[in-house]
């Protein structure tokens, strides 16, 4: 590696691991995003996945490699038991059940012991490096990729598009929506180890609504055309507090007045939107 | 000490059931879950704090940070929903603009004012307490008992004994007909916004009294109790959203009071997922429920 990248990774270190960790739980969102399901429940399921993790490698001395892959079953676990009775209902159900999930293990952390209180858990190891997050997010931007361009993927667009008509098709709506949810705890849980695992500290403030609604704001931001638009609307809304120094008292507001404009005026996200730009102009 | 309990739990239900009333009467006519409510919620509270340090009662203070919230419930409601209303969007889409607002709105307002909690004036209630028996009843909690009960009769009274009641009613039915019956829909979705607004507002006016902490994140601690009643008491069912809303303040104090104090938020998720699995149209639900 040459000795200015070195040096540009050492100074960045940490927005690097913010990027990759931000790109994992923008994908998290997307994929219930695609199936037209709205969980606001990704903090929470990244707040599960960093806890569990934590006290695993603190309290019972696990190896990472253990870590790592056990972190997703506290995660999933709220997933069932939050998405079997919603997932059958309207979508505001789902969305209002995973508001409360967030609020109620905020409220579980701060007044149970185990979790440190208000202080949260400090002293966590530094055990993920760049290249585990890279590699994770690489592999599920590929894998999305992927069942993207599969039946299954076609499948997907159609319940978004119309959840009536396509399970009128033939698709078993309510296996893929329980499906993504799985998939987006098992993604936004793996986030939330690794971000444990690069910062030493984890408090219950770190997993409330403001990190869930700002989650939202990176897939709407990019879109859900491709699994890439999240990640990099992510990214843009990791980078821009970093480039504009007067930005960051106010980057929630920003956040917030992102969603409301995307879901007012660009319902296919800005990247979406260029990229059918692009592509009508070769195809003319 | 159980009658203690029992009345201290009512009286904080009677807070949650005002709140959860003008949230539910928000979704029942415009079919929408807005979650800038919560922000009514904080405004009210942040008004009459600001009165009253100008040296306004409480008799003022109350019903004017109301009608301030109101006010600020039908702006949000315009600049937010119109446009969607307007062209049918799906409900999803309402919910993530108004999340994207809220979110907006108090992070402004905590940049604004600072995230410390704020006390009102201390005298602006009596401090005294009345005694019946052992039970000892404080001057804040007959006010907020009284207003409450003030505030829902005068609910009940316009939606069932007005013409315009009529109307909001008929909206919630069926807003197209409504419509073509010569019902102004989009004023009396103002009026509807107008009205949530001001049950929200007087909710947090009377919530910062009785625990005597007003902060910009209140309404949004206070939106997981709306959630829990709301659904509880069936979405866009008035009478559904009294009873949970006072069955839920009895619980928590009891759960505060005998099981441990730490675990009243997780309790009032309990009952969501419990009514989820077996009666997600509400306990006293007339099912109008859009299945897939």
């Amino acid at each position: 590696m040459p000795a200015w990248l070195d040096d540009l990774l050492w100074t960045y270190q940490n927005l690097v691991y913010a990027l990759g960790i931000n790109g994992l739980l923008a994908l998290s969102m997307y994929v219930v995003l695609a199936v037209g399901q709205l969980s606001l429940g990704q903090a929470a399921f990244m707040g599960l996945g960093a806890y569990s993790s934590a006290l695993m490698t603190l309290k019972l001395g696990l190896p990472f490699a253990a870590v790592l892959p056990l972190s997703v079953v506290a995660p999933v676990a709220f997933a069932l038991a939050v998405g079997g009775p919603t997932l059958r209902l309207a979508g505001v159900y789902l969305a209002i059940a995973t508001i409360g999930l967030g609020e109620v293990l905020r409220a579980v952390y701060l007044n149970v012991d185990l979790f440190g209180g208000a202080l949260g858990l400090s002293g966590i190891p530094e055990r993920a490096t760049a290249a585990m997050i890279y590699g994770l997010l690489g592999l599920a931007v590929l894998g999305l990729w992927l069942i993207g361009r599969s039946g299954i993927g076609r499948a997907m667009e159609a319940m978004r598009e119309d959840e009536t008509a396509a399970a009128v098709m033939g698709v078993p709506v309510r296996r893929y929506k329980m499906g993504a949810l799985l998939a987006s705890a098992t993604l936004a849980g793996l986030a939330g180890c690794l971000s444990a695992h690069v910062s030493s500290f984890i408090g219950p403030n770190e997993y409330g609504f403001e990190p869930a609604v700002t989650i939202l704001s990176y897939a709407l931001l990019g879109g859900i055309g491709t699994p890439l638009a999240p990640v990099v609307g992510g990214w843009v809304l990791t980078l821009l507090p970093e480039l504009l120094r007067g930005v960051s008292d106010i980057r929630l507001v920003l956040n917030g007045v992102i969603i409301v404009l995307a879901v007012l005026f660009l319902p296919n996200g800005l990247l979406a939107l260029r990229m059918k730009r692009i592509g009508a102009r070769t195809a003319a | 000490m159980l009658a203690q309990q029992l009345v201290n739990g009512v009286l904080l239900g009677a807070t949650y059931a005002l709140f959860a009333l003008g949230f539910t009467l928000m979704f029942g006519v415009l079919r929408v879950i807005n979650l800038t409510y919560g922000f009514y919620f904080s405004a009210g509270a942040l008004l009459a704090l600001w009165m009253a340090r100008q040296g306004a009662s409480i008799w003022v203070a109350l019903p004017l940070a109301a009608l301030g919230a109101g006010c600020i419930a039908v702006v949000l409601d315009w600049v937010l929903l119109t446009r969607l209303r307007r062209i049918q969007a799906p409900e999803l889409s309402s919910l993530m603009v108004t999340l994207g607002g809220v979110l907006a709105l108090y992070s402004a307002l905590t940049s604004w004012l600072g995230p410390d909690i704020r006390r009102l004036p201390p005298g602006i209630v009596s401090v005294d307490a009345f005694h019946i028996g052992d039970i000892r009843v404080t001057a804040a909690q007959v006010l907020i008992l009284g207003a409450t009960a003030l505030l829902v009769a005068a609910l009940l009274l316009l939606m069932r004994g007005t013409r315009l009641g009529l109307a909001i009613r008929a909206m919630a039915e069926k807003p197209d007909a409504a419509q073509l019956m010569g019902i102004d829909t989009g004023r009396a979705a103002a009026l509807v916004s107008f009205i949530s607004g001001c049950l929200a507002g007087a909710g947090g006016v009377l919530i910062g009294l009785n625990f005597n902490a007003i902060h910009p994140y209140m309404g949004e601690t206070m939106m997981l109790r709306g959630f829990v009643v709301i659904i509880v008491g069936g979405l866009g069912d008035i009478r559904g959203a009294l009873l949970a809303g006072l069955a839920l303040g009895v619980i928590e104090v009891m759960t505060a009071g005998y099981v441990a104090s730490g675990l009243k938020e997780a309790v009032a998720f309990l009952i969501l997922v419990a009514v989820l699995w077996t009666r997600p149209s509400g306990l006293f639900g007339r099912a109008v429920l859009r299945r897939a």
